[in-house]
């Protein structure tokens, strides 16, 4: 857990309401893996008062880089900061995914819903290092939603895009792409990120297939390092269920470890 | 050199900066970002007897300079706490209270028993005052009497210094102050947060699962200020003063209003540094004023 409260942004990219900013945080960036998140201070004064979880996209050299989607107060000030503006930042926070040498030329499968492909690039580039094969599956509602689509295709993955009014892609939701596909090919993990039904879905689907599968949930966090006890959800551990800090012990979770909300199914 | 220590008469602190229950974890947690000998004391999050779930989330919204929080006490327990962390916590060189919690009033009792037992803690401070109980924002610090009561059962059997920790959500917070002198308090910490909610207009829900939450951070400083300024005229022991201290500006008008020392909470979660640089502030400010012991300056507010 480092703070740096000196992060330079040294790249800004923006697609209508989404926007990434890569900060240069040598510390932060040699120590971040997949699944981990930083928190962000958006302003130095009292309001907006917390600072915002982003998980962390890619790491490029001694820069960190976050995606995200204008949505709030925070989002939408934190969307208007230049290049070369400085921002406080801490991370690299909580248990990021899984990874080891096992997936070695075996079928893994990522599956982002619009501003949850954020962490997924980043896992994916990381796959790729350990020699995965990998197919990303990235839906949203329009054609608007898939910014990061050319992106991925140029780095090579194996793509499937979705969108419900069908402006791109598949059209359609992007767990009925994946089910369909499921037809013609079994990967032995799935990789999730994205809205709490379609993480849902999946991971209804994993089970019935018997396929390990790994979620990054979001939560509205405090503090992101354990202190404020915010962020809880149910979480089940052997024969019991209990509250855990997203922050501390997530964001990411396995498919049985995890209590979908109600009426997610 | 500016002299920062701050004589409570039952306990002495290197400076007068404490990290305030609930917003500090067990303490430990900050240990990556600060170095926790720097500080005057630590309060650790609220302990019941028993581990305790607390509320179903959400848990917190964010509101205008201020959050509300309805974390419920969730929390390890005196067991877990006395064997797991406590043994850890002797490694650092600062005062460590430790925030006692009940649902009914044996149960302060129960807790401040088991902990008698236990070596490392400095002074209890008693959370007579949280609005995330189970009782929909009842709590002992909401009447004089109630009040009493715990202090003078917890004041009986405590080998320990006593805060009394009051709560805001009261009418007339001299009576309530002077009720915990009476039954043997030594200090008064002051005070919880204010009950309040927040309502997304979106889907007509409460922001928060447990509807009522409390209040924290900047915009409750003026408020509290006042009842410390107030309190801190009328009684003989030591007023802790927490609400909202961002800044070491922000400790300071609490200092001048008469607290002997003050509690930092919600800015812990924004900037794990917080009490390190608000004690770094305090000293520039006693250099800059020629101030050689910053005692000199508590309760000097000027009114005439």
């Amino acid at each position: 857990m480092i703070k740096d409260p000196q992060a330079c942004i040294v790249r800004k990219e923006s697609w209508k309401d989404y926007h990434l900013l890569s900060l240069e945080s040598p510390k932060i960036a040699l120590e971040g893996q997949p699944g981990q998140f930083i928190m962000v201070r958006i302003t130095e004064h009292s309001h907006p008062l917390l600072r915002r979880p982003f998980s962390i996209h890619s790491i490029d050299g001694r820069n960190v880089e976050i995606f995200f989607l204008s949505s709030g107060l925070g989002t939408s000030l934190l969307s208007q900061k230049k290049t070369n503006d400085t921002l406080d930042i801490l991370g690299p926070l909580g248990k990021g995914f899984n990874l080891n040498d096992h997936f070695k030329e075996k079928d893994v499968t990522i599956i982002g819903g619009g501003r949850g492909i954020a962490p997924l690039y980043f896992l994916a580039q990381r796959l790729s290092f350990l020699g995965a094969s990998i197919r990303i599956f990235y839906g949203g509602k329009t054609l608007a939603d898939l910014p990061l689509k050319d992106k991925l295709k140029k780095a090579g993955f194996d793509t499937f895009f979705s969108t419900d009014d069908g402006s791109f892609g598949f059209k359609g939701l992007i767990t009925d792409f994946f089910k369909a596909e499921l037809e013609i090919f079994t990967p032995i993990h799935i990789f999730s990120c994205g809205p709490e039904p379609m993480m849902a879905k999946i991971a209804k689907i994993a089970q019935k297939k018997k396929i390990p599968a790994e979620f990054s949930l979001e939560s509205v966090m405090g503090c992101g390092f354990g202190a404020c006890w915010s962020c809880v959800r149910k979480i089940r551990r052997g024969n019991k269920e209990e509250w855990v800090k997203i922050c501390e012990e997530g964001p990411v979770f396995s498919a049985d470890e995890i209590i979908w909300k109600e009426g997610d199914k | 050199m500016t002299d920062l220590s701050i004589d409570l008469g039952f306990l002495k602190l290197k400076n007068p900066v404490i990290a305030a229950s609930g917003t500090f974890g067990y303490g430990l947690e900050f240990s990556p970002f600060i170095n926790l000998d720097k500080l005057g004391g630590i309060v650790v999050k609220g302990l019941y007897y028993s581990p305790c779930q607390g509320n179903p989330p959400p848990r917190l919204a964010e509101t205008a300079s201020g959050l509300i929080n309805a974390i419920g006490l969730q929390g390890i327990g005196v067991e877990r706490f006395s064997e797991e962390i406590l043994p850890r916590l002797k490694d650092y060189n600062t005062a460590i209270i430790v925030n006692v919690c009940g649902e009914y009033e044996e149960e302060y009792v129960s807790v401040v028993d088991f902990l008698n037992k236990k070596e490392g803690i400095s002074a209890y401070e008693l959370n007579i005052s949280c609005p995330n109980t189970k009782k929909g924002g009842l709590c002992p610090a909401l009447s004089p009497e109630n009040t009493y009561t715990v202090v003078s059962l917890v004041k009986k059997i405590s080998l320990r210094p006593v805060i009394t920790k009051l709560s805001p959500n009261v009418t007339d917070i001299v009576e309530i102050a002077l009720s915990a002198q009476e039954a043997g308090s030594d200090a008064i910490s002051l005070a919880n947060t204010f009950l309040a909610m927040a309502v997304d207009v979106e889907t007509r829900r409460p922001k928060l699962a447990n509807i009522f939450g409390g209040l924290s951070g900047p915009a409750i400083k003026p408020i509290i200020l006042r009842m410390v300024y107030q309190v801190a005229s009328c009684v003989k022991i030591p007023v802790i003063g927490l609400g909202g201290i961002m800044s070491g500006s922000d400790a300071l008008e609490y200092l001048i209003a008469g607290a002997k020392a003050v509690e930092v909470g919600t800015a812990n979660l924004v900037d794990p540094e917080a009490t390190i640089r608000i004690i770094d502030e305090l000293e520039e400010y006693c250099v800059k004023n020629g101030i050689k012991k910053i005692e000199e300056i508590v309760g000097t507010l000027i009114t005439q």
